[in-house]
């Protein structure tokens, strides 16, 4: 790829250890890669692998043991807790395989919660991006739905719309699809690589192998470490495997 | 996160459980409301006694044989009560005493009272006829009996209106009419303007004034006084009355210099103060019990809150993961436990104004709620939200923000 397009984040060398009892765990063991602005990365690998350990670093949730983490050109392993929090607020989106809505909270409110932590917007402006946000997720019609209110799908586009309010440097997404059906999975895909479309810079993790083939990386890892990191120059077109599907019985 | 959607959340978390929440504000409620009932009655009482004493004129003042056994301690001996002797209030009456305005020598007895076929029991007071400026009196009928009837030992007396229709129930006029107290014939003079019940609930109109001399000579045979009621000119100058009298009659006892006064001599400002501090004093103790009811209630809330962040961990791990820190988690649970103790002792403090308005129609006892104890018991309701809930807060602030979105 050209090496002029803009770095959004940065891994040299991370290593994580955890500590149970008298044994260490070293679940990442020195990762190197940089990913540009504009890509849609899916890391995949077997249960244990390390996904989720390298997503919570690069989503600031977690700090490595050793080694350098640059997200949008900023060091991250000196910051401290409070100054990552706000990183995140600014930086990062996430979507999590469980959608974790706010329970009784309407989609709007739920849209507006990263918003709610930007001392720099007020409640029409947070509303306003909020519904923007919606709209751009396909749920300008279902607004003032509560979380209860709606199907898995509409969750997982309500949490994506979450993740974009905030105009986020990268999105991370763990397991996004884990919890739908084909069809929605699908759905949700489709929305993905609109927002690829769109310029956005994703991360996906899944067990999914079908679905590195809707991104344009993909990143294996074995046992910490990265086993294969490929472009993909074929990305296949989510919308048109989703229209060849076989129809629901009762459309 | 601003502070008007930190009470948004807040209002909306305790929503979300009300009875929950109102459970651990029944506890706040209780002790806010025990408190206030405590106060308004400790409260109403002082005033209404404070009331009662300046009614019977708060610049007279006692003069009591013996030392003060507030401050001496020892069970004084009969002798050493009956130092106020008639010279002494004789020598006091021709000594010109700057700061005194009246003075009347108190000798009192008690016991039957008979007129025709009615008797009452009473107490005959014997005086001087300075007695009725002293205690703000007034004869409504008839006159006071005279300096001369004193010189005289007169067999005369006013009378109180509870002997009066005790004695003349069917409402003949008592004026110049014999009665007989202890057997002994008292001409009627006068009858005395009805001061009602005092906050003891002691009857003030039961009672008999005679000539003090009548009353020691003729009843009593004593000579000396049980006690000499002076009113100093004004109530700012009760104290340098005091100074004169106190002066005046250890001369008169010729006392040495560190001998101790074998009289004492107080004035009403000062029984009242002694009160007051007296009704204080009860006051505070049932105010401290009810106060711990409100520990109680912390506790209580406490409780709850810590309930309330295990059971939200999935939610403050999301808060965390779109970037709340943990300043505002803590903010967040801190608002909430001040919510619930505030609300708590806002209805707490309009359930003991109701039951304090109960209490005084319902039982007579005057109430009255100084607006400091609500504002404290306000501040307290908060202290006690931050105290106890600080705990809670913390422990939702120092969470792992991976371990809780992993929370089920
Ligand atoms: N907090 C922790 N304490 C100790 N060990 C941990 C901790 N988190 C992860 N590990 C260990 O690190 C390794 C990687 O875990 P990780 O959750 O990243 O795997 P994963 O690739 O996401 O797996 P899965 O596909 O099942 O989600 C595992 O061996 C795991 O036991
Ligand atoms: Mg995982």
């Amino acid at each position: 790829m050209e090496e002029n397009r803009k770095v959004v984040i940065e891994l040299q060398n991370v290593k994580r250890d955890f500590k149970v009892g008298s044994e260490t765990v070293h679940a990442l063991r020195g990762v190197s890669f940089k990913i540009y602005e504009g890509e849609f990365v899916t890391i995949m690998g077997t249960s244990g692998s390390g996904k989720s350990t390298l997503l919570n670093q690069l989503g600031c949730l977690d700090t490595p043991t050793s080694g350098e983490y640059y997200l949008d050109g900023t060091s991250v392993r000196e910051m401290s807790k409070s100054q990552r929090a706000r990183l995140r607020n600014r930086k990062i989106g996430f979507v999590f395989q469980n959608y974790n809505l706010l329970a009784k909270t309407t989609a709007v409110e739920n849209v507006e919660l990263p918003l709610m932590y930007n001392s720099s917007y007020n409640a029409s402006q947070r509303r306003e991006a909020a519904i923007k946000a919606l709209e751009a997720v396909g749920l300008a019609d279902r607004l003032e739905h509560k979380s209860n209110q709606m199907s898995g799908g509409q969750m997982q586009r309500v949490a994506i719309a979450r993740a974009l309010v905030n105009n986020p440097a990268v999105i991370l997404a763990d397991e996004a699809t884990g919890n739908l059906d084909t069809r929605t999975s699908f759905e949700v895909l489709v929305l993905f690589q609109k927002l690829h479309a769109e310029g956005r810079t994703i991360i996906f993790v899944t067990h999914n192998p079908e679905i590195a083939q809707y991104s344009s990386r993909n990143i294996m890892l074995r046992d910490g470490k990265i086993r294969e990191d490929v472009i993909n120059n074929n990305i296949l077109s989510a919308a048109e495997a989703l229209a060849n599907l076989p129809k629901p019985q009762d459309d | 996160m601003n502070f008007l959607n930190l009470i948004k959340i807040a209002i909306k978390a305790i929503r979300s459980n009300r009875f929950r929440s109102f459970l651990s504000m029944l506890g706040i409620i209780i002790g806010v409301a025990a408190v206030i009932i405590m106060m308004a009655i400790g409260q109403g009482s002082k005033e209404s006694v404070r009331q009662n004493i300046s009614q019977m004129g708060t610049n007279i003042i006692m003069i009591q044989p013996g030392t003060d056994m507030m401050r001496g301690g020892v069970r004084p001996d009969p002798s050493s009560m009956q130092t106020l002797k008639l010279e002494d209030y004789n020598a006091l009456l021709e000594s010109d005493l700057q700061f005194v305005s009246h003075m009347s020598p108190e000798v009192t007895a008690s016991g039957q009272c008979i007129y025709g076929a009615n008797n009452t029991s009473t107490t005959v007071y014997g005086e001087s006829v300075e007695y009725l400026d002293i205690r703000q009196l007034e004869v409504t009928d008839g006159e006071m009996f005279t300096n001369d009837d004193i010189k005289k030992s007169s067999k005369v007396c006013v009378i109180g209106k509870t002997v009066a229709t005790q004695l003349f129930p069917d409402g003949s006029d008592p004026i110049g009419k014999t009665i007989r107290f202890k057997s002994i014939p008292f001409k009627v003079v006068g009858v005395l303007k009805s001061k009602g019940y005092n906050s003891f609930g002691m009857d003030q109109d039961n009672l008999l004034i005679a000539p003090y001399t009548t009353v020691m000579k003729r009843i009593q045979a004593q000579t000396y006084f049980s006690s000499i009621n002076c009113s100093a000119l004004t109530e700012e100058v009760t104290d340098y009355a005091i100074d004169e009298l106190t002066a005046k009659l250890r001369a008169l006892h010729k006392l040495k210099d560190f001998a101790e006064d074998d009289f004492t001599i107080r004035s009403q400002q000062e029984m009242m103060d002694t009160m007051s501090s007296t009704m204080d004093m009860i006051t505070i103790i049932l105010v401290v019990a009810a106060a711990f009811s409100l520990l109680v209630a912390g506790i209580g809330i406490m409780n709850i809150m810590l309930v309330s962040v295990t059971e939200r961990t999935k939610e403050i791990g999301l808060r965390m993961s779109v970037g709340a820190r943990g300043f505002d988690i803590s903010c967040q649970f801190l608002i909430e436990s001040i919510m619930i103790s505030l609300t708590g002792g806002i209805i707490g403090v309009l359930v003991g104004y109701f039951a304090s308005i109960l209490c005084s129609t319902l039982f007579m006892l005057p109430t009255s709620i100084p607006l400091w104890a609500i504002v404290v018991s306000f501040i307290v309701c908060t202290v006690i939200g931050i105290g106890f809930g600080y705990f809670p807060a913390r422990k939702a602030a120092m969470m792992d923000p991976i371990e809780a979105i992993r929370y089920e």
